[in-house]
């Protein structure tokens, strides 16, 4: 087989197609924004050991439910008299690794299987009807099959939410798949011999990445709000392990005595998400083709 | 037409006995011997026995799997491990509190989505867009939870205008009813809602440009009759199709909602059967999901080929 390389002439528009989306990016100010408000709440979440002014279970029985503002204690302490803070920091970092443990096995599985569904016309149907499977068992419902099996645990979360988030990855891939398949330069690399797996990984799948990181960019802060679903009900990271959620269930049986407590972690998996899906419009709209002329 | 149906009829079946497969694997996946699991607090040896021999547990997993089809096809979900009251007894006081739930959020979501959605695409770049946007993205991004923990803490205790949980069935009083239940559903609804805004404003501009709705423009028609009669009716297959893709979602929301609120629903009974290990309850729960799912879907694409003859011709041309 004769290895095909691509002629300088191709790989230079997509350059500077790069370059275009990003100067379509910075210009956008929500964009902007979204970004520094993304950097800053995940290097926060990354530091926390290190910037976090109390260890997480650091308990205080002497200033229990004390209100923001209270020196040492920025945003109050809860009924153990944890510092909320420290306990926000490191449930964004829960927050975030569940997230991105969702999403990546959501991709792992759904990418090849949404390329497969695409190029080969035979294995479609077979991956459409484990599709609809999937589809069939809400992330909720399938968090509570695995939990009874298997326990709850943040692994076990993660894998609930990103397996519910495989048909959506397919479903995209597989469109993609279909289009650039029909375009000329596939076809010229099938005339020339190349293997399909070849053609799958050097011409379909580069050329299919910016879809997948827009869904990646959806998927990601569905996949915080659906951590932060399962630990509030007890089916996700488990106490005393710090994560939203959980703070959210404990304070709710406070919630008349220490609202803040009840507040303030439900606004910080608010702002995750809406800085999340902020920006994933922002990039769709920059690497939308329409917008090149 | 009849084909494209036929085709989604055989799919839905095929998934419904895959479903069913899963379901039936997963229980026999829980670590251990099942019929100790089925057993709970009783495991003397008769006991176990008895739940071998009603299970069929002793049998080839296939006898079993036939069995155990037979026995969901006549309703019979076994007995909770917890309760000792038969889980279809259990799902029958519990259902009708969750459907009537949805169903008050989906209307909710529909009217706020398409109302929001519709003065988005008409005003478009005016604040009016922008402020439908935003609210649509806050939508899309609050944990509805904590809208339900906020609700409970500023409305219902502070105020007093809702109870903060508990329900009263529709029939005995359907006043105390609503007012129970009509927090929960606007909570319930706002995410759906976000969705339904962002589709209608998407397909009301795609369907403002369309040539159709320029000569309904041409022909003098005011633009409340154009956009009540030729847009608008576009956002009704927009809502349609959003409540299938969405159904999961919404019945994933159901659960937490109802657990915030303290409604005794499928949800509630969901979440207290896993935490008490509830083995019978949890296999009926997931089987049921699963059943609802394909099945209003399929209804969905039913309505859908109804409205939208387009499909039926793409369908058939598949």
């Amino acid at each position: 087989m004769t290895v095909l390389t691509v002629p300088e002439a191709e790989t230079n528009p997509s350059l500077t197609r790069r370059t275009r989306v990003f100067r379509r990016l910075r210009r956008n100010p929500l964009a902007v924004i979204s970004f520094v408000v993304l950097a800053i709440a995940v290097a926060v979440a990354l530091l926390a050991p290190w910037i976090a002014p109390h260890a997480v279970e650091d308990t205080d029985f002497g200033s229990i439910f004390s209100p923001p503002g209270t020196p040492g204690h920025l945003l109050g302490t809860d009924d153990l008299g944890r510092d909320v803070l420290s306990r926000i920091m490191y449930g964004a970092r829960a927050s975030l690794e569940v997230g991105l443990l969702a999403v990546l096995t959501a991709l792992v599985i759904g990418v090849p299987l949404g390329l497969a569904a695409g190029y080969f016309r035979t294995l479609d149907a077979i991956i459409g009807r484990f599709t609809d499977l999937l589809l069939a068992f809400p992330f909720l419902i399938l968090a509570v099959g695995l939990a009874a099996i298997r326990g709850a645990s943040l692994g076990n979360a993660a894998v609930a939410i990103g397996i519910a988030q495989i048909p959506g990855v397919i479903r995209v891939i597989r469109s993609d798949t279909l289009r650039l398949k029909s375009l000329d330069f596939v076809a010229a690399a099938v005339v020339d011999g190349a293997s399909d797996l070849w053609v799958l990984s050097r011409h379909i799948l580069p050329n299919a990445t910016s879809v997948i990181l827009v869904q990646a960019t959806v998927a990601l802060p569905a996949a915080i709000l659906g951590e932060a679903v399962l630990s509030f009900l007890g089916l996700g990271i488990q106490p005393p392990d710090p994560s939203l959620g959980t703070m959210l269930a404990t304070a709710q049986q406070f919630a008349a005595r220490a609202p803040w407590a009840a507040t303030l972690p439900g606004l910080v998996i608010m702002i995750l998400a809406l800085t999340f899906n902020v920006f994933g419009d922002a990039l769709r709209d920059a690497l939308d083709p329409k917008g090149d002329r | 037409m009849a084909r494209y149906l036929l085709t989604r009829a055989w799919h839905s079946a095929l998934t419904l006995v895959l479903a069913s497969v899963v379901v039936f694997l997963g229980i026999r996946a829980l670590p251990g011997d099942p019929a100790l699991a089925l057993a709970g607090e009783d495991r003397s040896p008769e006991a176990l026995a008895a739940i071998r021999a009603e299970y069929g547990l002793d049998r080839p997993v296939l006898v079993q799997f036939g069995h155990y089809v037979e026995r969901m096809v006549q309703g019979d979900f076994g007995t909770s491990i917890r309760t000792g009251i038969p889980v279809s007894d259990m799902l029958r006081t519990a259902l009708p509190v969750t459907i009537e739930l949805s169903v008050l959020a989906i209307v909710i979501a529909a009217a706020l989505g398409v109302g929001a959605g519709v003065v988005a695409a008409v005003r478009r770049g005016r604040p009016a867009e922008w402020a439908a946007n935003f609210l649509a993205l806050v939508g899309l991004s609050v944990p509805h939870f904590w809208l339900g923990l906020l609700a409970i803490l500023y409305l219902s205790v502070a105020t007093g205008l809702f109870p903060a949980s508990g329900f009263v069935p529709f029939f005995e009083d359907p006043v105390g009813n609503l007012h129970h239940i009509i927090l929960p559903a606007l909570i319930l609804g706002t995410g759906l809602a976000a969705i339904i805004m962002r589709q209608t404003r998407s397909a009301m501009l795609d369907s403002l440009s369309a040539d159709y709705v320029r000569t309904a423009k041409a022909k003098g028609l005011s633009p409340r009759a154009v956009i009540g009669r030729h847009a608008l009716r576009n956002s009704l297959i927009v809502v349609v199709t959003i409540v299938g893709l969405q159904l999961g979602g919404l019945i994933s929301g159901a659960v937490v909602t109802e657990q915030i609120f303290g409604l005794p629903g499928f949800g509630k009974m969901t979440i207290d059967a896993v935490f008490q290990r509830d083995y019978p309850v949890i296999q009926a729960v997931v089987l049921l999901t699963a059943t609802a799912y394909i099945v209003i879907n399929f209804l969905v694409d039913l309505v859908y080929s109804l409205i939208d003859p387009r499909i039926r011709v793409a369908g058939d041309a598949a």
